[in-house]
């Protein structure tokens, strides 16, 4: 059969970012992919050596609007081991507290994504506006909705106010019920079975061999979380569960976020009813030659920031390693002999992001184009559509 | 003021590009099509293809690679065109203004219509910034 | 195994390969290592004492280029930073990627950001810089200057 050369991107509605996806395909299946990122290369890494060690926090936020907790956190982290030294323990809680709310609204987003990728767009406005709930509850802690500032290497930046407790956990108990429903909507629905069961399957074995993350690797089965292995914050001190499932499918990825949302809930709740009082900052000087390492437990994975100084007040090195850099190469694992229409959810099943992949860091074809990014959405509908009609759902 | 135009300011679709953003501004033009800011109630529609589209909304600091395809993009579009510059990046690339990677401004590339601040804009702000591009284009004071 | 194991059976193991050994903290260490035995040492940390691949990190340090391999073993906490140290003029290593394939981007990054030669690497194109990003002019080096005259650095926030 002969092949066709489909291009995805890289402005494409698929998603908000630019990516230029190659597919290689025989009729429907897919043989080949290769991706071509630089889209978003900012150069973060060489800006970051001209700031100084606090100033590095802010470019470092900056280089993700989603993840704008995860980049501060592991970076105030690395700059904290070159010491190494610890933080009070009521600014830990704090950051907890934003990390935790973090994960909530990305893996939201995510599942609003999804369902739109399907047609099911009652799942992503339902999801998004759930999501402004949670983004309530940022603006009370920070004062902003999204790029917090909370961070600063040594301690926070801000206090919590006790008068804004109560707000927030009210309206994070708010989201409960609606949380559950979408839970009950996607872990119950025939149609979401058939679609995504056994679909884009990343085996125990390539998970490991990819060094995939976060939910990611957990969905395949590999036990895999930085909260877990290597505490930090305020993790240790309360129970939680780690969700892992076995199949490595798309459908296990949806699973795992939604239940992690749960798990994030209780360590909100927990950390907010036992804000310890006491210090938010330790007040560091100078911070002294050497090298330190952070890793925290991103949304999408773990996210790794290596710091090296050299005694003056600016980082000599600053390496930023993203969990969508380590996660987004499954695809050639994973996207290989599905049939097009799968594709668009499986690339989305990773939760990718670019911005994060290359921090420091529509094409029109000449010859025939088969299908652009509206094309696959429409045929990953029309699949959902299809398996409806035949499951006898309306 | 041509028909063109005025039909155009009746229900603007918009076509959002992403030329090297951190995605906050992107996710918050996606935030005003959802429940809480619902901006299809004033008959803005974020179009999939550029040839539908009559706004042009740029985030980011126009990194070398995307550059060259927004020039492209840019070209393919169905003029007139208006361009809505959304967040600090687009306006003087903000923190990214010494990067190896974002030489040039943006609207060293392409005509700006509008400026909306902020890092990110809250959909609040992005509405009222296209409800003035509107009244800007819509009073003739071009 | 705990980590006094994990140490000791990595330490006599590869004892002719460390030049240098620095146990920073309990869960740190960093081993400086020939570059010549990186592909051994990383294979067998990755293959066989189950570590997964964090990241590496090349860092420009006239007169040299060093790389640090970041594995962590999750049972015991344990990042282990590789470090080798490479000649400025002509920094060249064996990769990595060959065995381990989550060290293929790394390796295609740092070779364009910092002009390292990974020998054997198996897709060594560009990954992030632009296509019409000159040859040879590599932006986290020490003596990176602009090389675009268009450039327009003149306004700020």
């Amino acid at each position: 059969m002969g092949r066709t050369v489909i291009p995805i991107g890289p402005y494409h509605p698929l998603q908000e970012e630019p990516e230029f996806f190659t597919l290689t395909v025989e009729g429907e299946t897919v043989v080949d992919i290769d991706v071509r990122i630089g889209y978003n290369h900012r150069g973060i890494e060489k800006l970051s050596e001209s700031k100084t060690f606090e100033n590095s926090t802010f470019v470092v936020e900056r280089i993700c609007g989603i993840c704008s907790t995860s980049h501060p956190f592991a970076y105030t982290r690395a700059v904290e081991d070159i010491f190494p030294m610890e933080v009070p323990v009521r600014a830990k809680y704090i950051r907890t507290i934003i990390a935790e709310a973090e994960r909530i609204h990305s893996h939201l987003l995510w599942l609003g994504l999804a369902g739109h990728f399907l047609g099911y767009n009652t799942v992503y406005m339902w999801a998004w506006k759930l999501r402004e709930e949670i983004l309530d509850v940022m603006e009370i802690l920070s004062g902003n909705r999204n790029n917090y500032a909370m961070f600063k290497p040594g301690g926070v930046r801000r206090d919590i106010k006790k008068e804004d407790i109560p707000v927030c956990l009210k309206k994070i108990d708010s989201i409960l019920p609606t949380l559950d429903m979408l839970k009950k909507a996607v872990l119950d629905d025939p149609v979401l079975h058939a679609r995504l069961k056994g679909v884009g399957v990343l085996t125990y074995q390539e998970a490991i061999e990819f060094s995939a993350l976060g939910p990611t690797s957990r969905a395949s089965g590999v036990a895999r979380d930085v909260r877990k292995d290597s505490p930090y914050g305020a993790y240790r001190e309360m129970e939680w569960e780690m969700i892992v499932t076995g199949n490595g499918d798309v459908f296990d990825k949806a699973v795992i976020r939604i239940l992690e949302m749960f798990e994030s809930v209780k360590i909100l709740k927990y950390c907010l009813n036992r804000l310890p009082e006491g210090e938010i900052d330790a007040n560091i000087e100078d911070v002294p030659p050497g090298e330190g390492i952070g890793h925290i437990e991103a949304p999408r994975g773990e996210t790794f920031h290596f710091v090296k100084s050299d005694g003056t007040n600016r980082p000599l090195r600053h390496k930023v390693r993203a969990p969508t850099f380590m996660n987004l190469p499954t695809y050639k694992a994973t996207v290989k002999g599905e049939t097009i229409s799968d594709a668009t959810i499986i690339l989305a099943a990773i939760d990718p992001c670019y911005c994060c992949t290359e921090r420091l860091a529509v094409k029109d074809t000449k010859g025939k184009m088969l299908y652009d990014g509206t094309d696959l959405v429409r045929l990953s509908r029309e699949k959902t559509e299809r398996l409806k009609r035949r499951m006898g759902i309306r | 003021m041509s028909l063109k135009l005025k039909a155009l300011l009746k229900s603007p679709w918009v076509f959002h590009l992403s030329t090297g953003s951190c995605n906050n501004c992107d996710i918050e033009i996606l935030d005003c099509l959802t429940p809480r800011f619902d901006i299809e109630r004033f008959g803005m529609l974020l179009a999939g293809s550029i040839k539908h589209a009559d706004v042009l909304l740029v985030t980011g600091s126009c990194n070398r690679m995307s550059v060259e395809r927004m020039k492209e993009l840019w070209e393919q579009v169905p003029k007139p065109c208006l361009v809505v510059a959304v967040g600090t990046c687009t306006a003087s690339r903000g923190i990214f203004k010494d990067s190896y990677n974002c030489p040039v401004p943006l609207d060293k590339i392409i005509p700006v219509d509008v400026y909306i601040p902020g890092c990110p804009p809250k959909p609040e702000a992005i509405i009222a910034g296209v409800v003035k591009l509107i009244e800007k284009v819509g009073s003739g004071n071009d | 195994m705990t980590r006094e194991e994990v140490l000791l059976d990595f330490t006599s193991r590869f004892n002719d390969d460390i030049i240098d050994y620095y146990d920073k903290s309990g869960s740190r260490l960093y081993v400086t290592i020939k570059p010549e035995s990186i592909v051994g040492i990383g294979t067998y940390l990755f293959r066989n004492m189950g570590a997964r691949f964090n990241i590496a990190s090349a860092t420009d340090l006239p007169p040299n280029i060093e790389i640090l391999y970041h594995f962590i073993v999750e049972d015991v906490n344990l990042i282990i930073s590789l470090r080798v140290f490479l000649d400025r003029e002509n920094p060249v290593v064996d990769s990595l990627a060959r065995e381990i394939e989550a060290c293929n981007w790394i390796e295609r990054e740092m070779s364009e950001l910092l002009g390292i030669t990974f020998t054997g690497h198996p897709d060594p194109r560009r990954l992030l810089l632009a296509d019409n990003w000159p040859e040879c002019v590599y932006p986290l080096r020490q003596d990176y200057e602009e090389w675009d005259e268009s450039a327009d650095r003149t306004r700020g926030i």
